[in-house]
């Protein structure tokens, strides 16, 4: 009876804790596939497996799962789902029997991700698909492109259903001025999601059409380009960044504010001048990725600049998190612990960042372990740090009790640790060296070995970390001590409800005064 | 006008793949820069210039986390309203300071960029075809080698590079440079090796199963030892070209 009322659910609350158990499912997919290929590079020539394919699949899997089938999911479904109506006061979504629908097309999504284990030829083509090779591999190219369509719609239609909530179910006296930064963070991923996945579709439909239905759009003996595909890619996924980047900060905003009793810093300048920028510039950046792909060479310098001004934006929010502990009343708890930890892995990935953006850089840089460094900073380990905290914010919310908090710090610690070995030892030797990405085996850079076998002993500890923090969940949500409603004293509008909420929320539908806002901790 | 033909050809050899075919023409370095030294001088300019920022903005945090920790005393939250004036200066001041800095390191950029695409006029130019999975070179006489690049010392080396598969990229570590090959389109990248010496190439662009195992070297040769293997080999490719003339005059 259970089972059922769940899957057929309407309730933007279950949606989005059936969101967060199919991208938490995803990401420990994803994390084994991370680990399995740590452990094959962590000595030169065949370890666990002598098939450089098999190498080549986790690669693709790990990369499509952890960004398709968990971060995006995660943040723009789980949270997205979970607070926005809670937070602008509202009974529920717009639309609540397609948000049902989107949520059912990111299970089928995330199931067709997971058949690549279990079918003939699985996809080998990375997260990228890249013709020529994606149109003439063995591998099963058009399981990739219905994964990249499916969880694309998936992620549409959401987008649609939570423009319209939050412009016209607010509170009354719920101003846009008066909105968390959580809630336009989230706005704005969506307005790029809208603008920019049709252009990922069409991509990955194109390659697809020229391998099983015998077109030329990228096969240059028959006039097509190689290049289009890379450029349609990397317009839509370079926004997709952003589309991670601002729901995970904006998570980062809500638990600073909350931990340390202060309202946002500046909150009009990170609006307008963070999210809007961001928003903004998103579009115009995409050839940093194809800095050494053959492009011409004045969109090479051009996007170079407009890659360098990305700083603006981001500096902006940067100062608004920073600005928001001045004056504070800051306390450590373990949603704390992650959100610092996310200035401070935000911080070196965002500054890492700039040499990749300068062209000349790139032509030494790209491709090797120093951007996937860099990204797993900036993107990968941020964006999980903004997760689990999140998750730990909202927990006594969502379960009504109370995870451990001497384990979740204990979590923290294994977790940070880790990822700090493995990627900061990435980045060095991919500056130093010039180790390639992508790579089964790295014979030609023997010097590289003993970096590698470091890299995978952290990848161990930071797994160990993350296990942890699952395992506190679990616990926590079935036998943790009973929370309250509103543990962390936070005046935002979605601790103002009875924990767990039921259906509809409230008995009542809120309204708010003229001088409330989701930050005036106890003050004016 | 001129400026705005020239933006309008590069966006339609962007649309066609045709007129991307045609060679473009390389523009000619007046003289003879060595990029390799250029990228680490740059890299270091930039590696200094994001440590001292991150250095700042680590302390001021640290700082601010430390101070105003929760403590009795400081139970509450206590920041100040921002004035309107207080809330532009944040804007604005930090804007100004971060687009100083953009566009200083894209002014260095942007030099480095031109040594990196404008090639000396007294180079070796050798054409290279990629493919799964080995790096194929062809000399100005005919010589054709695989996986190894021989090169003189003190002679900037240029390669123009294409794809008969998938797309494959030759990154040489020790020269600090790569450019993708692809097929279709004509690509190039230009080094100056100046000391005798071995060095990896490596592929860095996922061409296939065996992506990782595409690899190669540049050797350098001293000039007179280079000259000398590159005569014989020469001699070798015309002994081995004479014979086939007559063979395919013969049905005609």
């Amino acid at each position: 009876m259970n089972l059922k009322e769940w899957i057929f659910t309407t309730d933007h609350k279950r949606v989005g804790i059936l969101y967060l158990i199919g991208s938490i499912a995803a990401f420990g997919v994803a994390g084994i596939m991370a680990l399995l290929m740590r452990a094959e590079l962590s000595a030169i020539g065949p370890t666990v497996t002598a098939d450089p394919t098999t190498y080549n699949v986790w690669l693709y899997a790990h990369g499509a799962i952890m960004i398709l089938g968990f971060q995006i999911p995660a943040l723009t479904g789980f949270f997205a789902n979970y607070c926005i109506p809670l937070m602008i006061g509202a009974k529920d979504v717009a639309f609540p029997r397609v948000n049902a629908l989107s949520v059912w097309l990111f299970y089928v999504g995330v199931i067709l991700a997971l058949l690549t284990f279990f079918i003939p030829d699985p996809p080998d083509v990375l997260w990228t698909g890249y013709p020529p090779y994606s149109t003439i591999t063995a591998g099963n190219t058009a399981l990739y492109s219905f994964t990249v369509l499916i969880l694309g719609f998936a992620s549409i239609i959401g987008g649609v259903n939570f423009l319209t909530t939050v412009a016209f179910m607010r509170a009354p006296g719920l101003t846009w001025g008066k909105l968390n930064i959580f809630v336009w963070c989230i706005l704005g991923a969506f307005v790029m999601q809208l603008i920019f996945v049709p252009v990922l579709g069409s991509a990955v439909t194109l390659i697809s059409f020229d391998k099983y239905l015998g077109t030329h759009f990228f096969d240059p003996a028959m006039g097509g380009d190689v290049l289009t595909y890379q450029n349609l890619f990397w317009f839509y996924s370079h926004p997709a960044v952003y589309v991670i980047f601002l729901p995970f900060i904006g998570v980062v905003f809500e638990i600073i504010a909350t931990f340390a009793r202060n309202p946002v810093f500046n909150y009009k300048a990170a609006v307008y001048g963070g999210i809007g920028g961001i928003v903004l510039i998103s579009g115009e950046v995409w050839i940093h990725h194809l800095y050494v792909s053959g492009m011409p060479d004045w969109l090479r310098i051009g996007q170079m600049v407009s890659t360098l001004l990305i700083s603006v934006p981001v500096g902006l929010l940067v100062i608004s998190l920073v600005g928001t502990l001045y004056k504070g009343a800051i306390s450590f708890e373990t949603p704390m612990l992650y959100a610092l930890g996310v200035v401070f892995l935000f911080l070196i990935g965002g500054l890492t960042g700039i040499p990749l953006a300068i062209t000349a850089l790139t032509v030494n840089l790209s491709e090797t372990y120093y951007v996937v460094g860099h990204f797993h900073y900036v993107m990968a380990v941020a964006g999980t740090f903004a997760i689990f905290g999140g998750v730990y914010y909202w927990f006594p919310k969502m379960s009504g009790r109370m995870y451990n908090e001497l384990w979740g710090k204990i979590g923290f610690w294994i977790t940070f640790v880790g990822v700090n070995i493995v990627f900061w030892t990435m980045m060095d030797i991919g500056a130093r060296i010039g180790l390639p990405r992508r790579y089964y085996d790295y014979a030609q850079f023997p010097e590289a070995a003993g970096a590698q076998h470091l890299m995978t002993v952290g990848a161990v500890i930071l797994g160990v970390g993350f296990v942890i923090a699952l395992l506190n969940w679990i616990i926590g949500a079935a036998r943790g001590p009973k929370a309250g409603d509103n543990p962390w004293g936070s005046p935002s509008l979605e601790w103002s409800t009875v924990s767990p909420p039921p259906h509809g929320n409230w008995p009542s539908p809120p309204s708010v005064g003229e001088d409330w806002s989701p930050y005036a901790h106890g003050r004016r | 006008m001129r400026e705005f033909k020239k933006t309008a050809g590069a966006l339609l050899a962007l649309a066609a793949a045709g007129p991307a075919l045609a060679e473009k023409t390389i523009p000619t370095a007046t003289r003879v820069v060595d990029p390799a030294a250029g990228w680490d001088h740059l890299w270091r300019e930039v590696l200094i210039d994001i440590t001292v920022i991150g250095i700042i903005f680590a302390l001021v945090t640290a700082y601010l986390i430390w101070k105003y920790r929760r403590r009795p005393g400081n139970e509450q939250g206590n920041a100040p309203r921002l004035s309107a004036a207080a809330a532009v200066g944040w804007v604005l001041i930090p804007t100004f300071v971060f687009m100083a800095d953009d566009f200083y390191l894209a002014a260095n950029g942007w030099q480095l960029w031109n040594t990196f695409r404008e090639v000396p006029a007294d180079r070796l130019e050798v054409r290279l075809e990629s493919g799964m999975y080995s790096w194929d070179y062809t000399y100005p006489n005919g010589v054709q080698t695989q996986n190894e690049l021989k090169v003189p010392a003190g002679k900037p080396v240029l390669l123009r590079m294409t794809s008969r598969d998938t797309l494959h990229s030759h990154y040489i570590p020790d020269f600090r440079v790569k450019e993708d090959s692809m097929p279709g389109r004509v690509t190039y990248l230009w080094f100056y090796p100046q000391q005798p010496g071995t060095h990896v190439v490596t592929c860095t662009e996922y061409c296939g199963v065996m992506h990782s195992y595409m690899a190669g070297h540049v050797v350098v040769l001293p000039p007179a030892e280079y000259q000398a293997w590159y005569e014989a080999e020469g001699a070798k490719v015309e002994k081995a070209a004479a014979p086939a003339e007559t063979v395919t005059k013969t049905p005609a």
